[in-house]
């Protein structure tokens, strides 16, 4: 370890030193109010020491952390996700009175894990990245101290504890086949070895760690059939939470299965496996989640199996990895874009709902009855976000649906990219549904909502970017173009 | 002169309008705002016809550095003698729908904003020659639609609104599937590079097919025999303004896509499945005359005959690659032009009398004649011209497709002249039990229109007897471009 190394790893550093920071702070001042505008100021050290290591990208810590385009990518979506999270969690941590402190820095300690597992090379340490993700969220979804959310913390305590051990298992399995727990290495040995014998069904062994490894992300991307976690724990979670979990845990999980599959199983005899495998769970977690989501009348819920599905969408991508005999690149390069404009569009959604839940006190869809009149800004900003889940343009979510499918397209998923075309079918129906309630409806009680400075200015960046980047989505194409270049290489 | 960047201001200036509505104004600012921007594209759209027309100017815009290469998206802006007439359509009833919704209280800029978005989003459909910025403004256009009926409109709105935005998203969702495919087969969006390209290049899937996945998002908008179901429901729920728009230049979306698109790029596949086509134009226009006779609400009648009518749109359409396609063709997309004129006042004036008489039940109705002259004559016009009365524009397009489609499909042109029988029936009947008859005692009160409202009624008449008089105006313009078209797929 030298100085190069400790550089490398700034931005975790910077950002678990602010997590101490604020808890230090929070024991030394009775003034709660400083707490989020400091965890807000203090995420510029981790954003600018991104930007930092993004321009010279090395390997350190004896080959288990690489920085990369790729991993920088991450970072900047995990840190606008913390971000975003933060600002609208300014009103709605004060219900934990004492304990803002600890609110906001497990939220920076989780986002700590969550950065380094997207630069980790090495078995173990994305298993330990993987528990610091994990852990924290797990106090944060118990923090209301009320039966559902302590149902909540509880269920993702067990089930990520359980998604662990089946990916530990995988992972023991391909270092018991290949005798090291470093990705390239990995990579080669099983490259070797599938030249010599040209056969994956020899070694069944294989495939079954890329199972028991699917499994394991499949958890944290909540994808059928590892998704029975999220509705409750969504629902009974703190509801800035509840967004931080939709989003940034699954870029992080996202990011992680990238470079595990690129740089582990991309063998072609492999690869045309666990493509098929993830063309069936996308298939299958798109209809799922949307079909269930008709049917919800929380708003936690129903996103939850929003979420879901476009875990489903996003897994288009992973499909559409092979099919060629040169990996094609715009499969991977659509799940980047799709990660980061549904960061955008998905905590525009949660500051909605924690700005409204916040009046009206319960979850229901229906407590969203007239909101253009109780405060058009919000109700302007949920339907551009509903607009953007459904993919329809000027938004976010439209350009990324149309680059993902066309992935699926170009890689012979025609049939994927139907199932995936018909199901934003389906799901306009319930997203729709809340844009109805907010503009047909009549409110119950006649009164104004008058959302806080934070949370509404986090709907409005948050917004911003859907609608912006719908409009010029070519920068973030350019960025996780350059991201993927450096991980197929 | 040809004024650069035209295109883009007939697209952006309904959209900036509708902000500045949106956030600046209210109320009766917002209605006379929404009237100056309507009129403003009104001369925009004209310009843009007329120039085309005269000197031929296609105004192309094209941006490509929008898109990464490797997806190379473009923002292409272009007309023909196939969209320039549409695009003056468009800008015509947009005004109209403007007046039309001049009586709204009911939260009135949110609805001149939704008008004034769907005005810009169907200019953009109408003038793209990238294949994905057409689909982007073809699913643009639903939300302002969907808004309209469900807010503003009457009876079983929501539900209406919501069956209209699903078939259409459905229809879309195979089309976006169709452009990805074209372009994983031949590496553009460029609509005009696309029906040389095609041919020649490697598609992952049977070429009938994806004209079929193409041909069925059109076919809902059009709508074609058994996914016209939303039609009905749609317009007899929607708003005034909103019918006026649906039926005017929403179902003319579908039409021009399969000009453009079904015949334009699969020449080969329309001419082979042309029978089909005839086949289910003449379900079109005997289907749905038989239902709209049998209609009692103004609206839903005026809904059907809409079915009927884009039937001879279809018929036209399945002359493709016989000798009379040029002729058979231009008669198609003069029929859509005819048919968004007419129905388009057919609408309107049904909206201003059903503001006075609070109901569109036929047997209600009657003897409103003496009550409201102006209604009563624009009612008139209209119905004669839907059904096809000669020095109207509706029996120069009518008998166009019959000349041209008659030497391809001569018993389903038979059957289908049948149609403007059933036509005349229910419209002169329509006509006779709600204007006429014994003037009834609880409409002794009502007035007839105001002078705002002879603007719209004015306009639409103009245009109707005017293209009924010297239908080359407009037909002219559609035959330049179905002849280039046709040139250029090779199918002459």
């Amino acid at each position: 370890m030298n100085y190069a190394d400790i550089i490398l790893i700034a931005p975790e550093i910077s950002m678990a030193l602010l997590a101490s920071i604020i808890i230090i702070v929070d024991l030394f001042s009775s003034n709660k109010k400083l707490l989020a505008p400091l965890s807000l100021t203090g995420l510029l050290a981790p954003l600018c020491f991104c930007i930092m290591v993004r321009d010279n990208p090395s390997i350190g810590f004896n080959g288990t952390v690489k920085v990369d385009d790729f991993s920088v990518f991450f970072k900047y979506v995990i840190i606008l996700a913390t971000g975003l999270v933060i600002l609208s969690s300014t009103t709605y941590a004060k219900r934990f009175d004492k304990h803002q402190g600890e609110y906001y820095s497990l939220i920076l300690l989780s986002a700590t894990g969550m950065m380094l597992l997207t630069s980790a090379i090495e078995l173990i340490t994305i298993y330990i990245a993987l528990e610091l993700t994990a852990l924290p969220t797990a106090a944060l979804a118990a923090f209301i101290r009320e039966k559902k959310s302590a149902e909540s913390g509880v269920k993702f305590l067990i089930l990520s504890a359980v998604s662990s051990a089946v990916l530990l298992y995988g992972m023991v399995l391909i270092y018991g086949f290949t005798g090291t727990t470093y990705l390239s290495e990995i990579g080669t040995v099983i490259a070797n070895h599938l030249s010599t014998s040209g056969q994956v069904t020899d070694n069944g062994i294989l495939l079954f760690s890329v199972i028991l490894i699917t499994a394991g992300f499949g958890f944290k991307i909540s994808a059928v059939p590892f998704q029975m976690w999220a509705p409750d724990v969504y629902e009974g979670a703190p509801t800035p939470i509840t967004g931080f979990l939709s989003v940034a845990s699954k870029a992080a999980g996202f990011a992680i299965i990238l470079r595990i599959l690129y740089t582990v199983f991309e063998n072609e005899t492999l690869s045309s496996d666990w493509a098929s495998m993830m063309a069936v769970l996308s298939a299958i977690s798109m209809s799922v989640g949307n079909l269930i989501a008709i049917k919800q009348n929380n708003i936690k819920r129903m996103l939850a199996y929003s979420t879901i599905a476009q875990a489903g969408y996003i897994m288009v991508g992973l499909a559409a990895m092979a099919g060629n005999t040169t990996l094609n690149t715009s499969g991977p390069v659509g799940i980047l874009v799709y990660l980061a404009g549904y960061t955008f569009t998905n905590l525009a959604a949660f500051a909605v709902i924690t700005a409204v839940s916040e009046d009206s006190g319960d979850d229901s869809i229906d407590s969203f009855a007239g909101l253009i009149k109780k405060s058009p800004t919000l109700a302007v900003i949920m339907t551009v976000s509903m607009i953007s889940l459904i993919g329809i343009p000027p938004t976010i979510g439209f350009m990324a649906k149309i680059y993902l499918f066309g992935a699926a397209v170009e890689t012979n998923l025609t049939w994927l990219a139907i199932v995936g075309v018909v199901n934003s079918v389906v799901s306009a129906y319930y997203y729709l549904r809340v844009v109805k309630t907010m503009f047909i409806d009549s409110p119950d009680e006649k009164h104004e909502i008058h959302p806080n400075l934070g949370v509404l200015s986090a709907s409005v960046i948050a917004i911003s970017g859907t609608v912006f980047f719908g409009f010029f989505p070519k920068p973030i194409i350019e960025l996780a173009r350059d991201a993927i270049n450096t991980l197929i290489g | 002169m040809e004024i650069p960047g035209i295109l883009s201001i007939a697209i952006f200036l309904p959209f900036i309008s509708a902000v500045i509505v949106a956030v600046f104004l209210t109320g009766k600012a917002a209605r006379g705002f929404a009237v100056i921007a309507s009129a403003l594209e009104l001369v925009v759209t004209g310009y843009i016809f007329v120039a085309h027309r005269q000197n031929g100017y296609d105004f192309s815009e094209r941006i490509t550095s929008w898109f990464p290469d490797s997806f190379p998206v473009q923002y292409f802006l272009s007309v023909d003698g196939i969209s320039a007439p549409l695009i003056l359509l468009t800008g015509l009833l947009g005004i109209v729908a403007i007046f039309a919704s001049w009586n709204i209280t009911e939260r009135t800029k949110e609805h001149f904003m939704w008008l004034l978005l769907l005005q810009g989003a169907v200019i953009g459909v109408f003038t793209s020659m990238d294949f994905l910025l057409f689909f982007l403004f073809w699913e643009l256009e639903l939300i302002p639609m969907f808004f309209l009926i469900s807010i503003w409109g009457t009876g079983r709105k929501e539900y209406s609104a919501m069956k209209f935005l699903i078939f259409t998203i459905l229809g879309s969702a195979f089309m976006l599937i169709g452009i990805l495919v074209i372009f994983a087969g031949t590496g553009t969006f460029d609509m005009t590079r696309i029906s040389e390209a095609l041919p020649s290049s490697n598609l992952i899937m049977p070429v009938g097919i994806l004209f079929l996945f193409m041909s069925i998002g059109f076919a809902v908008k059009l709508p074609v025999f058994p996914l016209h179901t939303w039609l009905p429901d749609a317009h007899t729920d929607a708003p005034t303004a909103a019918s006026v728009m649906l039926a005017g230049v929403l179902l003319k979306m579908g039409g021009y896509g399969l000009l453009r698109v079904s015949a334009g790029m699969f020449p080969d596949q329309l001419e082979k499945y042309a029978w089909v086509l005839a086949l289910l134009g003449v379900i079109n226009i005997i289907y749905g005359a038989a239902i709209t006779i049998r209609q009692t609400d103004l609206k839903r009648l005026i809904a059907y005959s809409s079915v009927s009518h884009m039937g001879f749109v279809l018929l036209g359409l399945s002359a493709m690659g016989g000798v009379t396609s040029h002729l058979a063709m231009t008669g198609a997309a003069l029929q859509m032009f005819t048919h968004g004129t007419i129905t388009g006042l057919l609408f309107l004036t049904i909206g201003f009398i059903y503001e006075r008489t609070h109901t569109r039940h036929i047997p209600d109705l009657g003897g409103l004649a003496r009550r409201m002259p102006i209604f009563t004559v624009s009612f008139v016009v209209a119905g004669l011209a839907s059904l096809g009365l000669p020095g109207t524009s509706g029996f120069v397009s009518e008998i166009t497709i019959f000349l041209g489609a008659f030497p391809a499909f001569k018993l389903a042109t038979i059957i289908a002249a049948f149609g403007v029988v059933l036509t005349a029936a229910y419209i002169l009947w329509m006509i006779q039990r709600s204007m006429f008859g014994p003037e009834r005692e609880r409409f002794a009160q009502i007035g007839d229109a105001t002078a705002v409202q002879v603007i719209p009624i004015g306009l639409l008449i103009v245009s109707i007897i005017g293209v009924g008089i010297y239908p080359a105006f407009v037909s002219d313009v559609f035959t330049e471009g179905i002849t280039q078209m046709l040139n250029m797929t090779g199918a002459n």
